[in-house]
């Protein structure tokens, strides 16, 4: 397995892991009440901008301590370049991601028509994306494995 | 419709031809990343024409000779 492989199934877990967490931790802190409150929005705003600034601090975290980690098991260095197959895998597991983020915004949407709260209207949109960052490191895994 | 066309490489071949040079070595002459050149050796990645150039530069042969058509089946 070459290391985008390990790498792109490293970013695949990280981002279950963080996501499955912060949710996990954040939902039972809903406010209680009337589901139309101001509090309810402003819940939601913070939780999607804490989730944002953790994704991106742990993210770094975790390529920086995979990367030192590779190196030594593997004794391979750690490629320093992004050459043009890495930009062609990455700009097409990136347009198979916002397939699913595009799927889940709809359903957040739909949601919402259909009378339901604005907090599982969030949820719907958490969850796709989510889902959209699963399946962008997964595309990038089968690309990298299957050939491009 | 078009038929689909399959395009074949002599790069493994030509490495050997030039001093047994490395995946490595290759690799940095071209600007690219050794599984890249991996890929292109199991045919796994077709590269752009600069690159496939870029290799046809280092081998110092006409690009036909890196990269052919697979005769269809």
């Amino acid at each position: 397995m070459s290391f985008q492989e390990r790498r792109a199934l490293v970013s695949l877990g990280s981002s279950i892991v963080i996501n499955a967490v912060y949710l996990a931790y954040m939902l039972p802190r809903q406010p209680a009440g009337d589901p139309y409150a101001p509090e309810v929005f402003r819940f939601w705003g913070e939780f999607f901008l804490i989730l944002i600034l953790v994704s991106i601090i742990i993210e770094i975290a975790v390529t920086i301590l995979f990367s030192i980690l590779n190196t030594i098991a593997m004794r391979e260095a750690v490629p320093t370049i992004t050459d043009e197959r890495d930009r062609l895998i990455e700009l097409k597991a990136s347009r198979i991601g916002f397939y699913a983020f595009t799927i889940g915004f709809l359903l957040a949407m739909i949601a919402l028509a259909m009378g339901m709260t604005p907090s599982t209207m969030f949820i719907i949109m958490m969850i796709g994306g989510v889902a959209s960052q699963v399946v962008d490191h997964f595309s990038a895994f089968w690309f990298y494995r299957r050939g491009v | 419709m078009m038929d689909k066309i399959t395009i074949d490489n002599n790069v493994r071949r030509l490495r050997f031809n030039n001093g047994e040079m490395t995946q490595q070595q290759l690799a940095e002459q071209v600007g690219v990343t050794r599984q890249t050149i991996v890929a292109i050796e199991q045919g796994k990645y077709t590269p752009s024409l600069e690159l496939a150039f870029r290799l046809a530069v280092v081998f110092n042969v006409p690009l036909e000779e890196v990269f052919f058509l697979r005769p269809p089946p």
